[in-house]
C-alpha cells in the first residue's frame, strides 16, 4: 500500500521519536485544526488526534487525522471503545485507512462521568484489548471480526496505551504484554511525573522480554501554570501528579510559570531518555502547541529526521 | 426457553448473584479473573483494568468502590490452578447470551463460540 507510516519507519530505524498531542477543537472550520497543527510542523514526527478526550465532545479524531493528512502532517488517530460498538469501530478504522491514516492508538477511554455528558450511555461493547486484535485482524488477515473478507486490507501501525502508575502495579507490565500479543506495535504511556516508578515499570517490561517487540513512548506533560497542574491532579482520571511539582509551580511567579513548566518537561524528557527500552517521547501541552516546540528545542530533539525516500512515496493514501 | 435451562437458572442465578454479584453475561470467565465478576466493571472490561484506576486502588467511576480488576488481580494471586489465566486474551462478549445460563452454555460449548474473525489462541 502507498503512504506507509513514517512513524513506524523511524522507530524501526532505531530513531528516538517525538510525538505530540494536538489540542482538540470545537470548530467546524478546518483552519482551527490546521492552525494548531502547523505550530508542530517540523518539531514532531507524528501528531495524536484525540477521541473525545476526557469524555468531552470535540471534533472527531477521524476528521482531525484526515485534515492533517491533507496538509502532509502525519496523524496518530486515537480511538476509544467508549463511544462506539464493534460495527462503528471497524467502519471508522477502514474509513481512516482509506483517508490515509496509518497510525492508531486504541484505548478504553475516560469514562463518560469524567466529561460534559455524564448522563450518556457508555458503550464498551468490546474492550481496548479486543479492539487491538480486531485492528490487527483487519490488517494481517484482511477480515472483519465477523470473518467477512475485506477487498483491500488496511496497513496500520497499531498503538495502545498503558498507565504504569495505576494499581495493580504488578499487573501493568503483564497487561502491556497482553496488548502486544493482541497486536500493539507501540505503546504511549500515561503522563510520567514519577520517574523512578516508571523506571521500575520499564525494568519489569524488559524482564518480560518485551523490549524490541514493542516500542514504548512515555508521555511528558508540559504544565503551563500552577492552576493547570492542579487541574491535572484533581480532574484527569488515572493521572498521578506529585505535590512537589504543583508546589514548585506555585512558588514560581505567574508570569514565569510557563517557562518553569517547560523546564520541568525538559528535565522529565532527559530523565526518561536514559531508561532502557524507551523509544521516544510523547509531548502533551494542553492547548499549548508552542510549549511542545519549546520543549523539543530545549531538550535537543530538533531538528527532526527528514522523510525517508520510502515514506515520501505515494503522497496521500 | 427450554425447561432444563430454566431449572438450571433457578439455581445458578441466585447463587452466583449472591456470591459474586454476577451479572449473568452467560459466558462465565470467573476462574480467569480471580473469581471476581468482570462484568461488574462499569466499562465491562474482560482483559484487565483501565488506566483510570485511582492511586488508592478504587474505581475511576465509583470513587468509593474498589476497582474490580484490582480485586481480580489480588484474587488471581490466591488461585492455585488458574493463577495465570488472567493473562489470557478474552474474546469479545457475545451479548446474545446475556441472561442465559453460563452452566448450560459451558456444557453445550455455546460460550466457546467466538466471532469467525477472532483468532483461536487465548
Amino acid at each position: 500500500m502507498p503512504n506507509p507510516s513514517r512513524l513506524a519507519d523511524l522507530l524501526r530505524d532505531g530513531r528516538f521519536v517525538v510525538t505530540a498531542e494536538l489540542s482538540s477543537v470545537n470548530s467546524a472550520d478546518p483552519e482551527a485544526t490546521w492552525r494548531r497543527a502547523e505550530v508542530l510542523r517540523g518539531s514532531v514526527d507524528a501528531i495524536n488526534c484525540t477521541d473525545n478526550t476526557g469524555a468531552h465532545v470535540h471534533m472527531s479524531s477521524l476528521a482531525a487525522a484526515h485534515l492533517l493528512v491533507e496538509k502532509g502532517l502525519e496523524p496518530i488517530m486515537q480511538l476509544t471503545v467508549r463511544d462506539r460498538n464493534r460495527l462503528a469501530l471497524q467502519a471508522d478504522l477502514l474509513g481512516a485507512a482509506a483517508l490515509g491514516v496509518r497510525n492508531l492508538v486504541l484505548m478504553s477511554g475516560d469514562d463518560v462521568t469524567a466529561g460534559d455528558h455524564p448522563e450518556a450511555r457508555r458503550i464498551y461493547d468490546i474492550d481496548s484489548m479486543q479492539l487491538l486484535e480486531v485492528a490487527a485482524a483487519m490488517r494481517d488477515r484482511g477480515t472483519y471480526l465477523s470473518g467477512r473478507k475485506l477487498e483491500q486490507a488496511p496497513s496500520f501501525f497499531i498503538g495502545a496505551v498503558e498507565n504504569p502508575f495505576a494499581p495493580p502495579l504488578e499487573f501493568r507490565p503483564l497487561r502491556l504484554q497482553k496488548k502486544v500479543r493482541a497486536g500493539a506495535d507501540f505503546i504511549q504511556t500515561q503522563l510520567v511525573f514519577d520517574v523512578p516508578l516508571f523506571a521500575r515499570f520499564m525494568a519489569m517490561v524488559a524482564d518480560l522480554g518485551l523490549v524490541g517487540k514493542v516500542f514504548i513512548i512515555p508521555s511528558i506533560g508540559i504544565p503551563r501554570s500552577a492552576r493547570g497542574a492542579h487541574f491535572m491532579r484533581e480532574k484527569v482520571p488515572g493521572l498521578h501528579v506529585p505535590d512537589s511539582l504543583v508546589a514548585r509551580l506555585e512558588k514560581t511567579p505567574p508570569s514565569r510559570q510557563a517557562e518553569e513548566g517547560v523546564k520541568i518537561a525538559v528535565e522529565l524528557v532527559n530523565a526518561v531518555r536514559e531508561i532502557p527500552g524507551v523509544s521516544g517521547v510523547h509531548l502533551i501541552g494542553i492547548k499549548w502547541e508552542e510549549g511542545v516546540v519549546q520543549v523539543a528545542e530545549a531538550a535537543g530533539l530538533l531538528p527532526r529526521p527528514t522523510l525517508s525516500p520510502l515514506a515520501t512515496v505515494g503522497g496521500r493514501g | 426457553m427450554r425447561v432444563v435451562e430454566r431449572l438450571v437458572l433457578a439455581v445458578e442465578k441466585p447463587l452466583k448473584e449472591a456470591i459474586w454479584d454476577c451479572r449473568m453475561c452467560g459466558q462465565c470467565i470467573l476462574h480467569s479473573t480471580g473469581l471476581i465478576c468482570p462484568m461488574r466493571c462499569p466499562k465491562n472490561l474482560r482483559n484487565g483494568p483501565c488506566g483510570g484506576v485511582r492511586a488508592n486502588g478504587n474505581c475511576e467511576v465509583y470513587a468509593d468502590k474498589r476497582c474490580v480488576w484490582v480485586e481480580a488481580w489480588e484474587g488471581s494471586r490466591r488461585l492455585p490452578v488458574f493463577k495465570d489465566h488472567i493473562q489470557h486474551l478474552q474474546k469479545p462478549v457475545d451479548w446474545q447470551l446475556q441472561g442465559s445460563s453460563s452452566w448450560v452454555n459451558l456444557v453445550s460449548g455455546r460460550d466457546q463460540i467466538a466471532p469467525k474473525g477472532w483468532r483461536a489462541e487465548p
